[in-house]
């Protein structure tokens, strides 16, 4: 009897030390990889990096101006394309359709979620690259767009839905017809969480290389339009990760620190926004 | 905007308080809204059979009954809500200032017959918006302020919220914003108002205030109400119908109803005996 108690409180003392150790490697990883970034980026960054174009190969310094204002101007796109697709599709989805169609487009969204990023760069190369013969921020934006649309939906819907359904026919009762109670009540109710799930989209897209190197393509001087190859940031620095040189290695962590940086803030951003409340009483 | 007079003989209220004319105290009795033969289905299970009755104008109406007798069923179709529901279908006839009310705009009905809920539900917005809501969204000419401060005084919530009109309407207390709620659907100046057990949510002392606010209201417009608190009927109302299982059984002059009432099942209810 003693003995079976003692490995009892072996086993639950062991067990215990386990899951607290996988629960500190996975926060770890975070912090190992932030940590590293911020030693290994923070010296490499400096003026430079925000506004100079790259060095020729074999010339020390340079920076990643162009990257950076392509990575803005694909998101820009990205955003433009997926945010009111994705926003007036999930007011479809939470105030008008029948529950067939719901469950289809819902689905679909979801699977959309799932398709792997290569597999829409490549999609993205087929419609938006081909047909002009041209890489283009255009085609990136179009590809981060897409991406964005699935996300946008779902996080919207689920807020729209959290809105009582009284505020609704409150409004309705007042004489308020579908479209202005969604626009005058609906909405406005849910506006924190249905700007939260864009951000979050946001950040989601910022650091995808994949469906860019096929659309966007790469650029070492500033794109002149949108209908040019761009420079952006993870493509950039998948590119100075893999070349041999030692000042581009250098200057490939500090773009992964800015990156980082970028995304990092809009997180805390969105999540500071939540947490001031949905600004409807859930009774 | 006033009905056409017709006498109360003429229309489908029942003959106990058709009677009441006889009293002389509805001697001048218009009706506001009348109601025949209404069926009412959610998809194939009917929910009122065969509802016949006049809302008399310029009166407080109470609809009574045990939960799930169809009296917010039948309070929701006044103003048409239930077209709000999937499967609901009306069969029947329900006319205000004698018209067809489902032959008209619907929006444009609904600001004529305003509805207040069981549970208050102001908008995420100021008091001010709230009442200025449906002032605003109907393209209203009338200067705005002073609706909202016109229908805050009727609804007895103007001394407590003036000096704060731009606060959240979230940070009145519950019987506040249900008074809220009453000065949003006065805003547009219904000619009835529908009230969905509005006391329900609220604590006595708030209950109070709204009753009392409602008999004042009469001289604006029409009332209904339904509710589930007899006292609160005998107290508020004119007239009472009871409703039993989607049935109107027997629809009187309250003291009547409460006093005399001619149908036994009636007087198991209103003596507690049931429901």
């Amino acid at each position: 009897m003693n003995v079976h108690l003692r490995w009892r409180k072996f086993v639950s003392g062991f067990m215990l030390t386990m899951t607290g150790v996988c629960a500190g490697i996975s926060v770890s990883v975070l912090f190992l990889i932030l940590g590293y970034l911020v030693v290994r980026g923070g010296a490499s960054i400096n003026w430079a990096f925000f506004t100079r174009l790259p060095a020729p190969v074999g010339e020390v310094g340079g920076g990643m101006a162009n990257s950076i204002v392509g990575s803005g101007k694909l998101l820009l796109l990205a955003t433009l394309i997926g945010v009111p697709i994705g926003f007036l599709g999930a007011i479809y989805l939470a105030e008008f359709s029948g529950h067939r169609m719901a469950f289809i487009v819902r689905y679909s969204a979801d699977l959309l979620n799932g398709v792997p990023s290569i597999v829409i760069g490549v999609f993205a190369y087929g419609v938006a690259v081909l047909p002009f013969k041209q890489f283009s921020t255009f085609a990136g934006g179009f590809a981060l767009g897409l991406m964005m649309i699935p996300i946008t939906l779902r996080s919207t819907e689920e807020f729209l839905r959290s809105v009582p359904n009284s505020l609704r026919e409150g409004a309705m009762a007042l004489g308020a017809s579908k479209w202005k109670t969604i626009a005058t009540v609906i909405v406005p109710a849910a506006y924190r969480g249905i700007l939260t799930a864009v951000l979050l989209a946001f950040a989601r897209v910022a650091g995808e290389t994949a469906p860019l190197i096929f659309t966007a393509l790469g650029n070492t001087f500033w794109s002149p339009g949108w209908a040019q190859p761009t420079a952006s940031l993870p493509v950039t620095i998948y590119n100075y990760a893999l070349s041999p040189y030692e000042d581009w290695h250098r200057q490939a962590w500090a773009g992964g620190l800015v990156l980082l940086s970028l995304i990092l803030v809009v997180n805390i951003v969105a999540r500071g926004i939540l947490a001031r409340g949905i600004s409807v009483s859930r009774s | 905007m006033h009905a056409s007079v017709r006498p109360a003989l003429s229309v489908n209220i029942p003959p106990t308080a058709v009677t009441n004319t006889a009293t002389g105290q509805t001697a001048a009795l218009t009706l506001r809204m009348t109601i025949s033969k209404v069926n009412f289905y959610y998809g194939s299970k009917q929910s009122l059979f065969d509802v016949s009755m006049g809302i008399a104008t310029n009166k407080v109406t109470a609809l009574i009954g045990p939960s799930g007798c169809g009296k917010s069923t039948l309070l929701r179709t006044l103003n048409r809500m239930h077209e709000t529901i999937g499967n609901a279908r009306l069969e029947g006839e329900i006319l205000l200032d004698g018209q067809d009310i489902l032959k008209q705009d619907v929006t444009a009905h609904r600001r004529r017959v305003g509805m207040v809920f069981q549970r208050p539900n102001p908008f995420p917005k100021s008091i001010f918006d709230n009442v200025a809501y449906g002032l605003r969204i109907n393209g209203s000419k009338a200067p705005i302020a002073e609706s909202v401060e016109k229908s805050l005084r009727h609804a007895a919530l103007w001394d407590e919220v003036k000096d704060h009109l731009h606060k959240s309407a979230y940070e009145l207390s519950g019987g506040q914003q249900q008074r809220l709620c009453i000065a949003r659907a006065l805003a547009v100046e219904p000619e009835v108002l529908l009230l969905d057990e509005p006391c329900s949510a609220l604590d006595p002392i708030s209950t109070a205030k709204i009753e009392e606010l409602l008999v004042g209201l009469k001289d604006l417009c029409t009332i209904v109400i339904v509710t589930h608190n007899m006292q609160q009927a005998a107290r508020v109302s004119d007239f009472t119908a009871f409703l039993l299982v989607g049935q109107l059984i027997e629809f009187s002059p309250t003291p009547q109803l409460f006093t005399t009432p001619t149908d036994p099942r009636t007087e198991a209810y209103i003596t507690g005996r049931f429901g």
